[in-house]
């Protein structure tokens, strides 16, 4: 069934009424460059049972590989409850419902949230998520251009050990706006960002500078001396965190602040993903973002308020609306207001099942699990760890020879051995980037280790022979 | 002219005010019409002080509970002075829009050229054409 309920016969007084031939005529002012045309190999449509058949077939040659692969989104154990609770009726919907006078529960999980993730992040302001944690750091960047007032530039400092996805996303959602990125290279040694590559820029105007921790390597940045510098030179600080491993670390609301006593990154995003959802090629994930008040006029999205009615009841409203685009037209703060609900909801079961306890449980175990799977893989002739920092999930390892072919023989042994870093980061060499997570246990480690001693040795033994 | 439209002031059609204060320099705002239209403010964004604003450049946004709208610059100059007690006190801006709620102070260009502005009676005159 079509879902406009039109006949046919609607349709076909409605353009005899206005005098089009046909409902493509109404669209004729897009160049045709710009339309979809089907998609080749894909059929126009397909019957459930037939999509149903074609995509389990498909699944099922990807198998049920051992995962080594991080990268930006993260294996981690999901308790049960987690979306047994998120897929509850009065929880389940693709669409959240705002209304303040029909959705008090849904109000008041999604202000729930908010409060975890500023209790998380160490910042006093947090909107109802966004996209995805790329998406978040492109309005990170978008949100710094308005709040900065002592800049007059649209440059933003991105250092090349954030995410590269990430800035690709920044780059393609801002491309229009006139803001520059300005790549700032990390340390080959250590594998993060140097306060001396930031150094030669003291003293110009930057709007913003971007630090991830931990950084697209897995390694722990000096975030103070970042922190410090940047807001010595008036650049807001946008954080991109990760969600557990703020269980552990410094939050960025605390990062910095040994010059002026005023810590803290003043604009956190990232991926949401790792608080119970799972993984899944292309999402749906969830982006978090938070702020100081002094910028929350400038920060995209929803905010759920916590307000009182007229007995003095108290209720949840969303708020600061005057800076959305139903508003505020073209001056919006972003052309995405609205939330990923559903992921959000399953994040706060999941933050509240687990508490401030059980969170530091997970980053912990996963660190150890990282630092065991360095140890057990760096012990095989051949590889070797890329950088010797202190780091959170996640390592680049340096192997012998090319990354692929040994990620292709590992994938044939039922094993997803990390990402090769080649296509982005061509001057490490044969880099390849690997995580373990809780859900790892020892012997995950010594199948991966045994495997990765084979395929080494197996093509040692070829080129030996030839 | 009634006490809403004060005669001393200059206007726009887009509704601010311009008073010439003794220093040469002047003084900006919305008019009385305008803070009506918009009903109760809750937020009001002055300009950075020193910044250069051009005529017709929006310069303030100023915030109502249901809607949001930018304030336009009538003339060209730097902004010496804004009004930080809108940051706390928006609805100065409904209580006293030719007095307590002023926006900004203007240094004009001195190559500005000649006003456009509006006279009390004829900005009067878009008022009730308008009705």
């Amino acid at each position: 069934m079509p879902f406009i309920p039109h006949t046919a016969d609607d349709v076909t007084r409605m353009l005899e009424v206005i005098g089009a031939d046909s409902i493509d005529d109404l669209f004729d002012e897009i160049p045709a460059a710009l339309k979809t045309t089907p998609l080749k190999g894909v059929p126009p449509a397909m019957s459930e049972m037939q999509i149903g058949r074609l995509l389990t077939e498909r699944a099922l040659l990807d198998g049920r590989p051992l995962n080594f692969i991080g990268a930006g989104a993260y294996e981690h154990h999901i308790p049960a409850p987690v979306w047994a609770i998120a897929t509850r009726g009065e929880f389940y919907s693709a669409y959240t419902p705002y209304q303040a006078e029909a959705s008090q529960g849904t109000l008041q999980l999604i202000y729930e949230y908010q409060s975890m993730i500023c209790a998380l992040t160490g910042m006093e302001v947090s909107n109802a998520s966004l996209y995805d944690g790329a998406s978040g750091l492109a309005e990170g960047c978008l949100m710094a251009v308005r709040a900065n007032r002592a800049s007059n530039s649209r440059r933003i400092l991105l250092p090349r050990d954030v995410n590269p996805t990430y800035g690709q996303v920044a780059r393609a959602i801002t491309g229009n706006q006139n803001i520059e990125f300005e790549m700032v290279d990390f340390d080959r040694r250590t594998g993060r960002l140097p306060l001396s590559a930031l150094e030669a820029y003291s003293g110009q105007d930057f709007t913003a500078l971007v630090v991830q921790q931990p950084n697209f390597f897995g390694n722990l940045e000096e975030v103070d001396e970042l922190t410090d510098w940047a807001h010595a030179n008036n650049v807001l600080v946008i954080a991109v965190v990760n969600p557990i491993s703020l269980a552990l670390l410094k939050p960025p609301g605390e990062w910095g602040g040994r010059l002026d006593g005023k810590p803290g990154a003043d604009i956190v995003c990232g991926e949401g993903q790792p608080l119970g959802v799972p993984l899944a090629s292309g999402g749906p994930y969830f982006g978090f973002m938070a702020t100081r008040m002094q910028h929350v006029r400038q920060m995209p999205g929803r905010i759920v308020g916590r307000t009182a009615d007229l007995e003095g009841r108290p209720g949840f409203s969303l708020t600061l609306q005057a800076r959305e685009q139903h508003i505020r037209r073209s001056k919006a703060t972003s052309n995405i207001c609205t939330n990923q609900g559903l992921m959000v909801t399953a994040a706060t079961i999941y933050m509240s099942l687990l508490g401030a306890e059980g969170l530091k449980r997970v980053a912990a175990a996963s660190a150890e699990r990282t630092a065991d799977l360095v140890a057990a893989l760096t012990r095989i002739a051949g590889v070797a760890a890329a950088f010797d920092t202190p780091r959170f999930h996640e390592a680049v390892l340096l192997l012998d020879r090319p990354a692929a072919p040994v990620l292709a023989a590992l994938a044939a042994r039922g094993i997803s051995g990390g990402l090769d870093l080649c296509a982005s980061y061509p001057e490490l060499g044969n880099a390849l980037l690997v995580c373990a997570t809780e859900t790892k246990l020892e012997a995950d480690i010594e199948a991966y280790a045994n495997a990765l001693a084979d395929v080494m040795r197996a093509a040692r033994d070829v080129r030996g022979a030839a | 002219m009634s006490e809403n439209v004060p005669d001393d002031l200059q206007y726009t059609k887009s509704h601010e005010w311009v008073r010439k204060l003794p220093s040469g320099q002047v003084e900006v705002g919305i008019t009385h019409h305008a803070q009506e239209s918009l009903g109760d403010l809750v937020f009001v964004e002055v300009p950075q002080t020193d910044r250069h604003v051009a005529a017709g450049e929006a310069c303030a946004v100023v915030e109502s509970v249901k809607a949001a709208s930018d304030v336009y610059s009538p003339v060209s100059g730097r902004v010496v002075a804004s009004n930080a007690d809108l940051a706390q006190q928006p609805e100065l801006l409904n209580q006293d829009p030719y007095g307590a709620g002023w926006l900004m102070r203007v240094e004009l260009d001195a190559t500005a050229p000649g006003s456009a502005l509006l006279t009390a009676a004829e900005y009067a005159q878009t008022l009730d054409a308008a009705d």
